[in-house]
């Protein structure tokens, strides 16, 4: 029987795939009842601390490339010690290392972690999927040319490409270059042209 | 000898092995295969590469995952490796590089030419 057009069930449901879940669903979801049970943390804690994370954006990591494109000085302490020049302003990077790699028209760099996701949250907030996959980790490190180009970006032969394996206890930031129709632009201006992918290396930013 | 701690990296006075090697050392990767929760890509194993800088040192990875102290703290490398050297046959241009960071336990002194 055929419901009338509008009606709110006139069309048939996919359904949610909620019915399946992981062996490491299951077990984070036991870890953390039996934490909680324990009084380790409380479940209040944990809801914090997914609010801390998802507070954290690309807009601190543009908000230091800005900085750097309008004081030089600040950029020596940046490359030097990417902690304590983002400490300057206010960004707390807690036990992060941060290395920051600056892109020069002769040096292009991208950021992998080829192992697992590193990647520095404190400054860009989540990794996107695509960072974390298999295809970009494994691909990345062998054909960067060819990624690059997937996302836009097409470098001569002649720009080097450096990329960074983050293996271990650094985690990295690229320095892109500044674009050249920016002159007078204040640092917020500034900010709002820096993109995630470019601070990751995939991409780099027009003009 | 380099100074531990460069970027005021831990570990603060804990034990630690000290570094052996320099910026611009040729190092060659262990070729090995423990099991475990090893930090060096097997992409790199038996590859040489040159030492791009000193993080600092770490507590060693292959400990922690079992929860032991990690102590004496390894000395943490950034190498860079030619793209060339790591995937001979790809022709990738000559000046592109992969840095990967490598603990001081999986690199060998390469002789001097």
């Amino acid at each position: 029987m055929n419901a009338p057009p509008g009606a709110p069930h006139d069309h048939t449901h996919f359904r949610d795939d909620e019915a399946s879940i992981s062996y490491y669903r299951t077990m984070e979801i036991a870890v953390r009842e039996l934490l909680v049970e324990k009084n380790v943390f409380s479940l209040a804690d944990v809801r914090a601390q997914i609010e801390a994370m998802d507070a954290r954006t690309p807009a601190r990591g543009a908000r230091v490339v800005a900085r750097a494109w309008t004081d030089a000085a600040y950029r020596e302490r940046l490359l030097a010690n990417g902690a304590a020049a983002c400490e300057e302003l206010g960004l707390e990077l807690g036990p992060l290392k941060l290395v920051v790699v600056e892109n020069t028209p002769q040096t292009h760099n991208v950021i992998v972690c080829t192992l697992c996701s590193c990647y520095p949250r404190m400054l860009l907030g989540l990794p996107p999927d695509w960072y974390k996959s298999r295809e970009y980790r494994s691909r990345v490190v062998r054909e960067p040319r060819r990624v690059l180009e997937e996302f836009g970006t097409r470098l001569p032969d002649a720009v080097s490409i450096r990329v960074h394996d983050s293996t271990a206890d650094m985690r990295y930031l690229v320095l892109p270059m500044r674009p050249t129709d920016t002159d007078g632009m204040n640092e917020a201006q500034l900010a709002s042209r820096v993109s995630r992918d470019a601070m990751i290396g995939t991409t780099v930013i027009d003009r | 000898m380099q100074a531990i701690g460069m970027y005021g990296i831990e570990p603060r006075g804990a034990p630690h092995v000290e570094a052996c090697f320099h910026d611009g050392d040729a190092v060659r990767v262990r070729v090995a295969f423990p099991p475990g929760h090893v930090r060096t890509p097997f992409y790199c194993r038996g590859k040489v590469g040159v030492i791009e800088r000193l993080c600092g040192a770490f507590p060693n990875p292959e400990e922690l995952a079992y929860n032991r102290s990690g102590l004496p703290a390894q000395p943490l490398y950034r190498v860079r490796f030619t793209s060339r050297d790591l995937w001979p046959g790809l022709n990738a241009p000559h000046g592109d590089v992969v840095e990967i960071e490598i603990f001081q336990h999986w690199l060998e002194p390469m002789e001097a030419a």
